[in-house]
């Protein structure tokens, strides 16, 4: 019997009695990380990385039921042996290894291997069965440096700030808005303003000591006529609202591994695209499938067709799980 | 190319025309004006015939990956773009110190990728090799695109005369009447669009066309009838005549030189004097013939002479832009109609202007207008008398007044990705109607549509495309048959070429109609009644 099957309730893993990111109510609940399409209300019991757990109660309520896991740390859950790694994805983001009598499962959740100052960085685990997810599973997805990006990214508001005009920035209000609050240091010190909706998130992982740029609510700074030369980071979903209208004439972009396509900058309307994930490129898939040993590989949502055919075109046994999950990015646009 | 990719991104990346004028002017005044010339031609969406197909750049593109085929397909199909995909596929074997070279523009296009045209497809596939691996990504995209074809940045024709009328300081029309007609991308072109001396346009050149704008409003409310010129809105080709120097030629209103297509209008137009007519190419037995017909003559550069006699093609001249070396746009519409038609008299009746309605109330005009489909019309054009010829889409001239569009509902079958800007979209849609065979309804495929849903409804209607896929077949994919739309099409034609047995002029969606089920949906039987709205059916 296999340690991890699909329910209409999501992932369960039947030795251990538990689900992995459900997407409804089930009594106990191993979270990856907290965006909304992996860590749902309703559950009895949450499990999560210690440093994700403040976030995971922001989000979710904060009387919530959650048991929190070191990196590393293991827990017997039934006869099942249950750990979380780090995935380098968002802050208190994790891996999941489950063991049951010598096999050993992981579910990679989501993930990247690039540097994020954020976080703690990705760890291989080695398994039998790795289930991964493959939202950017095609050769055409090689995330640049965040050095160059954030370098872009300072650029731009610089050349906005000389024409008198405000920058707004959308990045989903968790993970990506502190990521690029922490590589822009290497720029400036100027202090950021930020959308009511990446506050409290920011606010959480400062408590955590990551370092990032000065920030402050948008609508609570004293700033010049229509926040001229200010950087303003907001969610995607603002976008159009009248919300943004505060601004006048504004400078707009979007952080988004989706960005790297000329397609998705023109159509989304953005003045500026800057390719920044929080998701594994093709060759961080490729390497973590490699490092992990794993016999089979179940890959998750995007395009996980290719990844499976891929893999079983150089003799790998590959399988493609039909789950809920999709990406934060164009969740939060639509 | 270092200055050139530097221009593309500026254009690439803002959406606004003032920052687009203003980039194009700057590099404009900076480039070597043979670089200028280059840029100008490829921004404004002029095209060097394919230098390299599809199969080639793929076999090119797979060796030096080694990905295999389908993932290749597959990336292009969530790319959208060929070259675009071929400078994303190959970053993982560019060389690490993948960088411009000093080379400029024209030296690129002159020395690079034009003489291309003259290598065997072997060392086409080598120099596609080079480039790929020897340029940084952005300059690897930009060659390819070259060579494919265009390159689309969301410049116009317009934008481009507006930057150069700046840096010349210069009238734009009279810029925007250097840009038309065949000129040769070279440094002495760039200096000849700059220079001051503007009374020397003495070459075959057009003027820049008027275009008639939908009239959404009533009639009545343009004023008195009498103020107002009425004709026929054709159905075919725009083109203007141009006659100077005894020399012809013909424009159509891509700007495209058409002379050698319709050598009968030529060879009517030796009898006319000095003159610039605009019109409408029409094919023509005893009355107009649908524009299917013209369309065999359309893609040739030639004509045998079969196609002459079996597909024949007159113009039919409205407006008088030039007699006699005057240019005439400035003069009233009358003025310059009364011009047309002592021109046109001087033919014989392969030119010939097009008649003015005399009806003298704008309900009997409506009534004539109803009639339109029976005669092979798309319905009215309104003119205002006293105008001058204008330059564009200015709104206020010319009105045109098509009869009210053709509706079906039918079912949605199949959707597709679109490409470019709506590559990671389903916006390109089949739709069936009811067939009854035996007893037996089944969907047939009446047509496709692009257009006509809000951005709103079109993510709407992809998270349902998504979640009721049944097959997928490469980029499209079919599904359920549950959802019915209203699609609105200016005309019907009868068709071999189709599964249903006809062919629908520019179908697109004009509802969707939520509140319809797909058994609702109408039946072929009904839309071929429609052909009997046009009496030659």
């Amino acid at each position: 019997m296999p340690l991890v099957e699909l329910t209409d309730k999501g992932l369960y893993c039947p030795a251990g009695d538990f689900h992995i990111d459900p997407w409804r109510p089930v009594p106990r609940a191993v979270i990856t990380h907290a965006h909304a399409d992996h860590a749902r209300p309703g559950s009895g019991l949450y499990f999560a990385e210690t440093s994700g757990v403040p976030i995971l109660r922001q989000r979710l309520g904060a009387d919530l039921a959650c048991h929190g896991l070191a990196y590393g740390e293991s827990l017997e859950l039934g006869r099942a042996r249950v750990s979380l790694h780090p995935a380098g994805h968002i802050l208190g983001s994790a891996q999941v290894r489950i063991e049951v009598d010598g096999e050993v499962w992981v579910i990679t959740g989501d993930f990247k291997r690039d540097r994020d100052p954020t976080c703690t960085a990705f760890e291989s685990v080695t398994c039998d069965t790795l289930i991964t997810e493959a939202t950017f599973a095609l050769p055409i997805y090689r995330w640049p440096e965040i050095d160059t990006v954030a370098a872009d990214i300072h650029r731009w508001w610089q050349a906005n700030a000389q024409q008198g005009r405000a920058s707004v920035l959308f990045c989903y209000a968790l993970g990506k808005a502190q990521r690029v609050l922490a590589a822009l240091m290497a720029h400036t010190e100027q202090r950021v303003l930020l959308h009511g909706a990446a506050v409290p998130l920011t606010q959480i992982y400062r408590d955590a000591g990551v370092a990032m740029l000065p920030t402050e609510p948008a609508l609570e700074a004293e700033v010049e006529k229509k926040f001229a030369g200010e950087l303003i980071i907001a969610p995607p979903g603002a976008n159009g609202t009248a919300w943004m209208k505060r601004f006048g004439d504004c400078g707009t972009g979007f952080c988004s591994g989706w960005m790297l396509l000329r397609g998705n900058r023109r159509r989304r309307g953005y003045d500026r695209g800057f390719v920044l994930s929080d998701h594994a490129d093709w060759p961080a898939l490729l390497q973590t499938i490699e490092q992990s040993h794993a016999q089979h590989v179940l890959a998750t949502h995007g395009r996980s067709d290719i990844l499976v055919r891929y893999l079983r075109e150089h003799g790998m046994r590959a399988d493609e799980l039909r789950t809920e999950f999709g990406d934060e990015d164009l969740a939060a646009e639509s | 190319m270092q200055a050139f990719t530097d221009l593309y991104v500026s254009l690439d990346s803002t959406t606004a025309t003032n920052s687009k004028v203003a980039a194009l002017r700057r590099y404009l005044a900076e480039a070597p004006a043979a670089d200028a010339a280059w840029a100008i031609y490829i921004v404004s969406g002029r095209r060097a015939k394919r230098l390299a197909g599809r199969p080639l750049l793929k076999d090119a593109l797979q060796t030096l990956t080694g990905y295999p085929e389908w993932m290749v397909l597959d990336a292009y199909a969530t790319v959208g773009d060929f070259a675009e995909t071929a400078s994303l596929l190959t970053e993982e074997v560019r060389a690490a110190n993948a960088c411009d070279d000093q080379h400029s523009l024209a030296h690129w296009m002159e020395q690079e990728i034009l003489p291309l045209a003259d290598l065997d497809d072997e060392d086409k596939k080598q120099k596609l090799m080079d480039w790929w691996q020897r340029l940084p990504q952005l300059s690897a995209f930009l060659a390819t695109k070259l060579i494919t074809g265009g390159l689309r940045v969301g410049v116009s024709q317009t934008l481009v005369a507006r930057a150069v009328a700046e840096l010349a300081d210069l009238p734009r029309d009279v810029i925007t009447h250097r840009l038309m007609g065949d000129w040769q991308p070279n440094a002495a072109w760039f200096k000849s669009l700059l220079d001051p001396d503007i009374t020397a346009e003495t070459s075959s050149r057009p003027y820049p066309f008027y275009l008639a704008s939908p009239l959404e409003k009533a009639p009545a409310e343009l004023g008195t009838r009498g103020d107002w010129l009425a004709e026929w809105k054709w159905d075919g080709i725009r083109a203007q005549l141009v006659k100077r120097g005894g020399e012809i030629s013909l424009w159509s209103r891509g700007e495209e030189l058409i002379t050698e297509r319709f050598p009968e209008v030529v060879q009517a137009a030796a009898a006319l004097d000095d003159c610039v007519l605009d019109g409408e190419l029409l094919a023509w037995k005893d009355r107009v013939l649908p524009f299917a017909e013209l369309q065999r003559r359309i893609g040739r550069k030639t004509v045998g002479k079969k196609l002459l006699s079996e597909v024949p093609v007159r113009l039919l001249v409205y407006d008088c832009l030039e007699s006699d070396g005057e240019d005439l746009r400035p003069c009233g519409m009358r003025e310059r109609r009364a011009s047309a038609e002592a021109l046109a008299a001087q033919a014989d009746d392969r030119i010939a202007t097009s008649p003015l309605l005399d009806h003298d109330s704008w309900e009997a005009l409506a009534a004539a207008r109803d009639g339109s489909r029976a005669r092979g019309v798309e319905g009215l054009m309104l003119k205002a008398a006293d105008s001058p010829y204008l330059t564009g889409r200015k709104k206020g001239a010319w009105w045109k007044w098509k009869v009210e569009p053709l509706t079906v509902d039918a079912v949605m079958i199949y959707a597709q990705a679109g490409s470019g800007r709506r590559a990671t979209l389903f916006t390109d849609y089949t739709f069936a109607v009811w067939q009854e065979q035996e007893g037996e309804r089944q969907l047939v495929p009446i047509a496709k549509a692009y257009s006509g849903l809000t951005d709103t409804e079109i993510n709407s209607l992809n998270r349902w495309i998504r979640a009721n896929t049944l097959e997928r077949f490469g980029p499209v994919r079919s599904v359920s048959a549950e959802q019915v739309f209203e699609l609105a099409f200016e005309g019907i034609n009868a068709s071999t070429r189709h599964k249903s047995g006809v062919a629908l002029r520019f179908p697109r969606i004009a509802r969707w109609r939520t509140d319809m089920r797909p058994e609702d949906a109408n039946t072929l039987g009904q839309v071929k009644d429609l052909l009997s709205l046009y009496g030659n059916a």
